[in-house]
Parts: C-alpha cells; sequence; structure tokens
C-alpha cells in the first residue's frame, strides 16, 4: 500500500493522517474520538441514512454525515461544536419519541448503542406528548426475534442480508414513520450467517431468541476465545453468567472472520455447559472405577501406557499446546498419533473473503497434522493387539466397541467420560473445556490464534495441557511446564512451522504460521 | 390557444400555445407546427455547439431548483461513456400540473425535446419517468414515441442523421419521493425509491451508475424552441433588469381563484397582475388571504407579500419564498391555515421515504401536533415545540423532503401565529399531558 495518498486534517484539534478516501468518521476513530452512528458499521455498505454522524467541517455550507463524507486536505472537524452536539440530540429526540422506553425489559439494555449515546448526548426528557406508535413482535424465523417497536431503521441487518450473506430476504417495508423491516413472503431468517443481524442491530430490535431474557447484559463476564465448531477459526467472545456460558459473540479479526460468526458456531456454547463432566480423576479398582488422587491417577495412568506400543487418539479441537505434548510422549514411547475428524457442508459467507463454515469441523486440525498425527476414520485399524490406547479429548462417537476391545488398556483424558468407557478405561483424568483453560489453536489458513479462559473448571478438572504435562513426566519425557506459555516456547522451538512465534505477541488477534504446509496469510491490511 | 380557458392577451404562449388544440397531438399535426425542426437540425450539430447554444440562452431548470439547463450539459463530455438522459415527469408536487398539461397537449414537443437534450449530452439513450396517476399523459406520450419510431424520428438512425436515439417511457408507481432526481433513477432501476447519498452526482454515477443528465418536463419541452430561434430570442423573455430569470414559465393556480388553470408568462411577470388580472383574482365576495407560489415545499406569503412579488427566480427570493415548480395554491379568507398546513404535513409524513431519522419520525410528529391544534386540543408549549422540531428537520437529511415539510410549518407560524394561538386559546378541554411528570419539572 506504498501508493496511498495521505491526508491530512484536524479532527477535535487532534491532527491526523489517513489514507485517502477514508470517511471522516474512520479517521476519527484513528485519533480517539469515536462519532456517534447508527446506520455506519465497516462491515457494510455506506447507508449514511440515521443522520447521527452528523459533524460540523469548517467551510462547509451543512452538517456533514461523517460516515459519507470522505477527508479532505486540511479538513477542519468539529464533533462536539455545539451545532453539531444539537443536530445528534435532535435525531436521538426523534429516535425515541417511537421507541419504547423499555430498557428495563430489554435483552439489548446494557449494550444498547441507542441507550449509551443517549445518555452520553441526549436529552434529559422529551417533549413527544402523542401516543407511541405500536406495532407486534414477529419471530423472524431461525433464532431471529423482531421487536418493531424498538427499531430505528437503521438497516444494518437488511444490509448485511443483501450484500454480506447475498440472501436479500430482509426489506425496508411501507414509508414514513409506518415503515419496518420486512421480510420477504415465505422466506425466513435460515441463513447459517443469518444470527448475525442480532448482533449487528444497534438497539434490541433484533433479538437471539435462544438468549432471549437469559441475562442482562450488565451480568455477564467476557472472556475472548475462538470458535471451535470449524477450522475456520473465528474470533469469538465466550459470555458467562455465574459460570455458565449464555452465549458466544464474534470478536472484530479481518484476518479471519471481520465482524462475524455463523450459526453452528454460536450454538457450540452449549457444549461448554454439560453437566455430565468427569470432574475427579478415576481409577479401575476391580470392576469399577474409584475417585483417586490426582498424583495416583497420574502414576497409574503413566503404568498403564508404558511397556507397550502407545496409540493416541487425539481430538482435533485440542489446542496446540497439548497436541505439542503428546507429539513429546509419542516421541518418549514407542507409538502413534491418530484423530478422527468430522465433516460437514460447507456454508460459505459470499460477502467475506474468505471466511465459511468449513467443512473441517474442528477448530485444530492442521496443528494436528504438522505434529505427525495420522487421520483415520476407525481406530481398530490403527490399533495392534496389545496396544495401549491414550484418548484425549475425542468424544468416541461411532467407535464400535470391537475397535476399542482391542487395546490392551485404556486411559481416558477428556471432559466426559463416554458410555462405551465406563467399563474399559483404566484411569481417567477429567480436563477442562476449551473455555475453562487458556492456550493457542492453528486455523485452516495456518493462523495461530489464542483463547483465554473463560469459565471455572468443575471439580478438580485440571487444563489439558497441565494433565498432559504430567504424564509426560510420568512416563519419562521432558514435561517441566508451569505455564501455557512455557509449552508454546517449547513447541516454537522444537517444531520449524511455528518457529519464531511468541505466545505475548500473537495477542488476541493472532499470527500466521512462518513456514508450514498450509497456505499461510501474510498479507497485510492496512485499511 | 390555452386550456381550459383561452389564451390571456397579456401570457406569452410558447410551450402553452397548442393547450386544447387536438390536432397537435398527432404527429402530422406536430409537424405542421414547425415540431421536430430543431431535433434534425441538432442532429446535424455538434452537441457542444447546442449546449453554448443552451448556456447562452440562460435556461434554468422548471423543475423547482433553477439549476442552469447549459452547465448541467455542459457536465457531459464526449468522453466515449455510456450516458443516460432522463426526462422528470413525475409532476407530484401538491399544486402543480403544468408537465401534465404539456404532455397531454404536445407529446412531440417532450419527445422532441428529450430527443435533442439526449443527441447533446452524447446519450443514445432517454427515460422518461411518468407519475403513475398520470394515466392521459402516459398514453399521449406513449403514443407520441411510438409515432416517433414509426417515422424514423427516434431508432437508430434518427431522422436519417445517422445518430442513435431510443427514447423509453417507464410508469411509476405513485410516490411523491419518487420525484427526486436520485430516488427516480432508484425506481427506474427496480429498486426501493430512495434518494440517493451525493456525492457521487448523477453526472458522474446516475442511472445504473452511468453519468446521467435530469431535467424537467417543462425544461426539455423548452429546448427546441431554443435550438430553433438561437439564445438571442430566447432572451428576449424576462425583465430587463435581471438577466438571471430568463425565458416564459408555466403557472399551474389552483385553490380559491376564479380562473384556476395554467398560464405562461415571460419571468419577470408582476405577481399582483397574475392574481388578479390573469387569473381573475378571488372568487365573488372573497379575499386572497394567503399564496404559495411554487408548490406546497416552498414558504407561504401573505396576500400582502405576494402582490409585491415579482414573478421569477430572484423575484420570489427577495419576497421570502422560491419560484419553485410554479404551483401557485391560492387561500381565500374563509380557509383556515392551520387545517391546510396540517393537511399539507400530513401529506409529507405519508409520503416521506423512512431513510433519514429526522424526516421519517418528524414529518410524522409534527403531523400530530398540527392535528391536535386543528381538533383544538393544542396547547402553548406546541407552537414552540413545532418550532424546535422544523429546525431539527431541515438542512440535516439526504434530500429535502424533510425541508419541504418543516417550510409551510415555520411560514405559516410566522405570519399566521395569531391563527394558531386562536385555537389554542379555545382549548378549553383538560388536557392531561403524558409528560407532566418530567424531570425537570419537578
Amino acid at each position: 500500500m506504498a501508493d496511498v495518498k495521505m491526508v491530512s486534517l484536524t479532527i477535535e484539534g487532534r491532527p491526523v493522517t489517513v489514507p485517502d478516501g477514508m470517511s471522516i468518521l474512520e479517521a476519527a476513530k484513528t485519533a480517539g474520538v469515536l462519532i456517534p452512528h447508527y446506520c455506519y458499521h465497516p462491515g457494510l455498505p455506506v447507508a449514511g441514512v440515521c443522520r447521527m454522524c452528523l459533524v460540523e467541517v469548517e467551510k462547509f455550507p451543512k452538517l456533514a454525515p461523517a460516515c459519507a463524507t470522505s477527508v479532505g486536505e486540511g479538513q477542519v472537524v468539529h464533533v462536539h461544536s455545539p451545532k453539531a452536539l444539537e443536530a445528534r440530540k435532535g435525531v436521538l429526540e426523534f429516535l425515541l419519541i417511537n421507541h419504547p422506553l423499555d430498557c428495563p425489559i430489554c435483552d439489548q439494555a446494557g449494550e444498547c448503542e441507542l441507550q449509551d449515546y443517549t445518555f452520553a448526548e441526549g436529552r434529559a426528557d422529551s417533549r413527544y406528548r402523542e401516543p407511541k406508535r405500536f406495532n407486534p413482535v414477529e419471530d423472524f424465523g431461525g433464532d431471529v426475534l423482531y421487536v418493531q417497536n424498538r427499531c430505528i431503521l437503521c438497516t444494518r441487518c437488511v444490509r448485511f442480508m443483501s450484500d454480506v450473506a447475498q440472501e436479500p430476504v430482509l426489506n425496508v417495508s411501507e414509508r414514513g414513520d409506518r415503515a419496518f423491516i420486512g421480510k420477504a413472503e415465505g422466506h425466513d431468517l435460515t441463513n447459517p450467517w443469518a444470527g448475525n443481524v442480532v448482533d449487528l442491530c444497534p438497539v434490541g430490535a433484533l433479538l437471539s431468541k435462544d438468549f432471549l431474557n437469559r441475562a442482562r447484559a450488565w451480568e455477564l463476564d467476557r472472556a475472548p476465545t475462538v470458535c471451535t465448531g470449524c477450522s475456520q477459526g473465528c474470533n469469538a467472545v465466550a459470555e458467562t453468567r455465574d459460570n455458565v456460558v449464555v452465549r458466544l459473540k464474534p470478536r472484530a479479526n479481518d484476518q479471519v472472520n471481520q465482524y462475524y460468526m455463523c450459526e453452528v458456531g454460536r450454538q457450540g456454547y452449549r457444549e461448554f455447559n454439560r453437566r455430565d463432566r468427569a470432574d475427579q480423576p478415576l481409577v479401575r479398582r476391580g470392576n469399577a472405577l474409584a475417585i483417586a488422587e490426582w498424583d495416583d491417577a497420574i502414576a497409574s495412568a503413566a503404568r498403564a501406557l508404558s511397556g507397550r506400543r502407545l496409540v493416541v487418539l487425539a481430538s482435533p479441537n485440542l489446542s496446540n499446546e497439548a497436541l505439542f505434548l503428546l507429539e513429546r510422549m509419542l516421541v518418549a514411547v514407542d507409538g502413534a498419533g491418530v484423530f478422527r475428524l468430522e465433516r460437514g457442508v460447507e456454508a460459505p459467507l459470499p460477502g467475506a473473503p474468505d471466511l465459511a463454515l468449513r467443512n473441517e469441523r474442528a477448530a485444530n486440525a492442521t496443528a494436528a497434522r504438522l505434529l505427525g498425527f495420522t487421520e483415520t476414520e476407525a481406530v481398530g485399524s490403527s490399533l495392534g493387539d496389545g496396544d495401549a490406547l491414550l484418548i484425549v479429548g475425542d468424544q468416541l462417537d461411532g467407535i464400535g466397541s470391537a475397535d476399542l476391545d482391542r487395546a490392551s488398556s485404556i486411559v481416558y483424558v477428556g471432559t466426559a467420560l463416554p458410555a462405551s468407557l465406563e467399563a474399559r478405561a483404566v484411569v481417567v483424568l477429567p480436563i477442562t473445556n476449551i473455555v475453562e483453560e487458556e492456550g493457542t489453536l492453528t486455523n485452516l489458513r495456518g493462523r495461530v490464534q489464542r483463547f483465554l479462559q473463560a469459565k471455572a473448571a468443575p471439580g478438580v478438572a485440571r487444563p489439558t495441557w497441565y494433565v498432559l504435562a504430567d504424564l509426560l513426566a510420568a512416563v519419562g519425557g521432558d514435561g517441566r511446564f508451569f505455564m501455557p506459555a512455557e509449552v508454546f516456547a517449547a513447541l516454537a522451538a522444537t517444531h520449524a512451522s511455528f518457529a519464531g512465534l511468541d505466545y505475548e505477541a500473537l495477542g488476541l488477534r493472532g499470527l500466521p504460521l512462518v513456514e508450514s504446509g498450509t497456505p499461510a496469510d501474510t498479507a497485510e491490511v492496512t485499511a | 390557444m390555452g386550456y381550459p380557458h383561452p389564451s390571456h392577451p397579456r401570457e406569452t404562449p410558447i410551450l402553452s400555445k397548442y393547450f386544447g388544440d387536438p390536432e397537435a397531438r398527432t404527429l402530422s399535426g406536430w409537424r405542421a407546427r414547425g415540431g421536430y425542426e430543431a431535433l434534425e437540425k441538432a442532429l446535424n450539430t455538434d452537441p457542444q455547439e447546442l449546449q453554448t447554444v443552451v448556456k447562452d440562452s440562460g435556461l434554468r431548470g422548471r423543475g423547482g431548483a433553477g439549476f442552469p439547463t447549459g452547465m448541467k450539459w455542459s457536465f457531459m463530455k464526449p468522453d466515449g461513456k455510456t450516458h443516460y438522459l432522463c426526462c422528470n415527469a413525475d409532476e407530484s408536487e401538491p399544486g402543480t400540473f403544468k408537465d401534465r398539461e404539456i404532455m397531454r397537449w404536445t407529446p412531440h414537443g417532450l419527445v422532441e425535446g428529450v430527443a435533442l437534450a439526449a443527441h447533446t449530452i452524447y446519450a443514445q439513450t432517454a427515460y422518461i419517468y411518468i407519475r403513475g396517476e398520470f394515466t392521459e399523459p402516459y398514453a399521449r406520450v406513449c403514443a407520441a414515441v411510438e409515432e416517433a419510431y414509426a417515422a424514423g424520428i427516434l431508432g437508430p438512425n434518427a431522422m436519417g442523421s445517422g445518430k442513435h436515439v431510443d427514447v423509453h417511457v417507464h410508469r411509476g408507481a405513485g410516490a411523491y419521493i419518487c420525484g427526486e432526481e436520485t430516488a427516480l433513477m432508484n425506481s427506474l432501476e427496480g429498486r426501493r425509491g430512495n434518494p440517493r447519498i451525493k456525492p457521487p452526482f448523477p453526472a458522474v454515477a446516475g442511472l445504473f451508475g452511468k453519468p446521467t443528465t435530469i431535467n424537467n418536463v417543462e425544461t426539455l419541452a423548452t429546448v427546441p424552441y431554443i435550438i430553433k430561434n438561437g439564445a438571442e430570442w430566447y432572451k428576449q423573455f424576462g425583465r430587463p433588469d435581471n438577466p438571471k430569470s430568463i425565458g416564459t414559465k408555466l403557472f399551474s393556480v389552483c385553490g380559491n381563484i376564479s380562473r384556476p388553470g395554467n398560464y405562461e408568462v415571460a419571468l419577470g411577470f408582476p405577481f399582483k397582475d397574475f392574481l388578479y388580472d390573469l387569473c381573475g383574482g378571488p372568487l365573488e365576495g372573497r379575499e386572497i388571504k394567503a399564496v404559495i407560489p411554487g408548490g406546497s415545499s416552498v414558504p407561504i406569503l401573505t396576500r400582502e407579500e405576494a402582490e409585491g412579488a415579482v414573478m421569477d427566480y430572484e423575484g420570489m427570493v427577495a419576497a421570502g419564498t422560491m419560484l419553485g415548480s410554479g404551483g401557485v395554491i391560492v387561500f381565500d379568507d374563509r380557509q383556515d391555515m392551520v387545517r391546510q398546513i396540517a393537511r399539507l404535513t400530513r401529506f409529507y409524513a405519508h409520503e416521506s421515504c423512512a431513510q433519514c431519522t429526522q424526516c421519517r419520525e418528524g414529518t410524522a410528529w409534527i403531523t400530530r401536533i398540527m392535528e391536535r391544534i386543528r381538533d383544538g386540543q393544542g396547547t402553548a408549549e406546541d407552537l414552540d415545540t413545532l418550532v424546535a422540531i422544523s429546525d431539527g428537520m431541515s438542512g440535516k437529511t439526504i434530500c429535502v423532503l424533510s425541508d419541504s415539510c418543516a417550510t409551510p410549518v415555520m411560514s405559516g407560524l410566522k405570519k399566521f401565529r395569531h391563527e394558531f394561538e386562536a385555537k389554542i386559546a379555545a382549548n378549553k378541554s383538560v388536557v392531561t399531558v403524558p409528560g407532566a411528570f418530567r424531570a425537570s419539572a419537578a
């Protein structure tokens, strides 16, 4: 982007230099000034209709919409001048005349842009004395509910469906103050990406049926995570209330998922709240599994796995750190690593580059392959008679008992004990799920991304990397790790494809693998 | 001839010369009256030269804004790109019905102007966008276009000139906002008729994203006369002391007036003479109270103001209003101005495209207050609120529909405030104001 002409201007007294053609609104962001707006969204075509981002530009005859006005050399922009503030105060009053003041029962309260800007710039009272307009709530199909009374007609949802999802199901129907968001006759919001309209809606007009009345926004704790629904690796936020994940929302990353997340990913949060969790280490005593201390359980597991050929069945949803420790274990003892991969129909989001619900429905198959694990359909075919089987994180759906019966001893490291293992496992080591630990994942484009812990683990379950480090040490490997960052550092030092990567430097948006068998996305976006 | 009344001797009938003459509707009749001579001449003339003639003539847009036509056309360069000409025949401004008569009586005059303009702006294709309710004008224009194609006036070799000119007639579905030029283009493209953000202006990216010129029916119908007779000829119309307003203009007169109808006068005509001499003044025993001189979007004049006004762009601005589309609405002393203004705001509230917040909500809010005052339920605070809403609605939206709604309210409040106050004073009902327990009141 060397040839882009740069333009210098002043916004709220702060000098900024930005590429020519940028909007005043985006330029202001670089100066740390947020110009209030509703219809503008960086991922959508500019509409310029809410008129909330009106600012005063010196020498302009009228106030200018910051979203639809390009920067100009030497411009002087006043965001908080009396004239601009008065105009925005007017817009807020207009938006509120028919808007129900039902914030106490509105899901959007606490994360509502109408609420926020009204508190920041609006009038304390309304001059509206007429009855408010009333319209019924409409089910838009999919996971979306339309509360027409709260709609401010910013048309973000309409533009998302027509320009990004490219399935123009939504429209503006009627005119004047009778206008509302209409849905095409006979169509529902069943597009796999339709749920994004709920996030895009700046007010409480489009709501998730799944999240409806579940929690108030201010009661939620939030942690950055990475969706494990497929190999795209969409950046997400896990929101919890009382240690229960109540929803996943997309976290913007223009290298991976823009501002979006698919329905499969969103609904994946339920898995994190399973009630049937393994929360104590178990060791087989006679016919039954009995609760054991961690140290005893680790020692028992090491005994069960030693002295035979080892087959590791690893989940492709395990972190890079966990997979690395397993790979080390396979170096310490003779054996093979395999993983199973669920596949589904690919569902691209047409308006976003290289973004799709991928057919590989696991988050880390890339790292599993890089670290030498082989994909297999049937575990039995990789098991020889008398082999020890270490299962880590795999749910074992669809695996027949005949496959498992070939193993001489089975150690299960997982979040919930599958029924087929209750009679077969020698040791069960309970681990945390992805929102209960921290670590890194590698997506299909070779982007290594960090996720952080969002909730506490049940019982005495331990982070996967922690359990595997102990187990590695117990079988005679070098397992002295006290932080996931240390595991990652060892991974980067051991494997060329991860070379040069630093845990902290990954930040929350990740970095591409320097050299790998997968195409690295090294293109830097300077927008 | 004049229609529905005979031409007044003080009129200058150029466009309206054949109003009421059914023969002028046909191709042969139009040719017998000198029609298509200008087009033939133009098709064999370099567009640049034609642009210069129109520029020199001083013709300004007759749709309401008064933008110099020649300058608008000069934005279109011979750049080899696809250009389009749009004819705005979506005449929907309340009180305006001049284009309707042009299309009813002289459709060939319009077709000629459209074809001529298309050639002048380097366009092969022109669209005439006709208001949906105009059933007769639509039929007349369609018939004229058909005749013109059959006679080889339009088509791949227009009038044997080797130039290709296509004219398509498109019928709107009856939205006022589709008369706004960019909304018209959206509508023509099959989209919702919402005005577009400018820039880009139509001359850069208009219809189907291509450079487009859009002109009003009256403007386009005038051009052939200028090409035929020259810029100097056209300049004789107008008042000598104002070179900025040149030519004749059609005025549609309606309301409480003796002889409503269309009148064509040279710009600079005294408004008082127009109202009392040409239009016959108020009805028997009545007195004019107020006049909207240029379609419902322009400020209302009191009788005194109207009588002192001059009918051209600058004269109307001097009188505190605008020439607009030339739709003159006359109110006599029987009229309740609150009721009249409430009726206007209801129209705008109904027609707002709902894009911009101020317009969508403001037009409806103003209407509710106006109708409450009209119905004797107004309060003193309403008048301040009306001013505040109007302020908040003006100059802040994509198009000017919002301003158009605020204008009659603002000017009405300024000039007829006593009528509002009388209605409010007569409000004897106990009104429970929902906002009585406001924080500021505590």
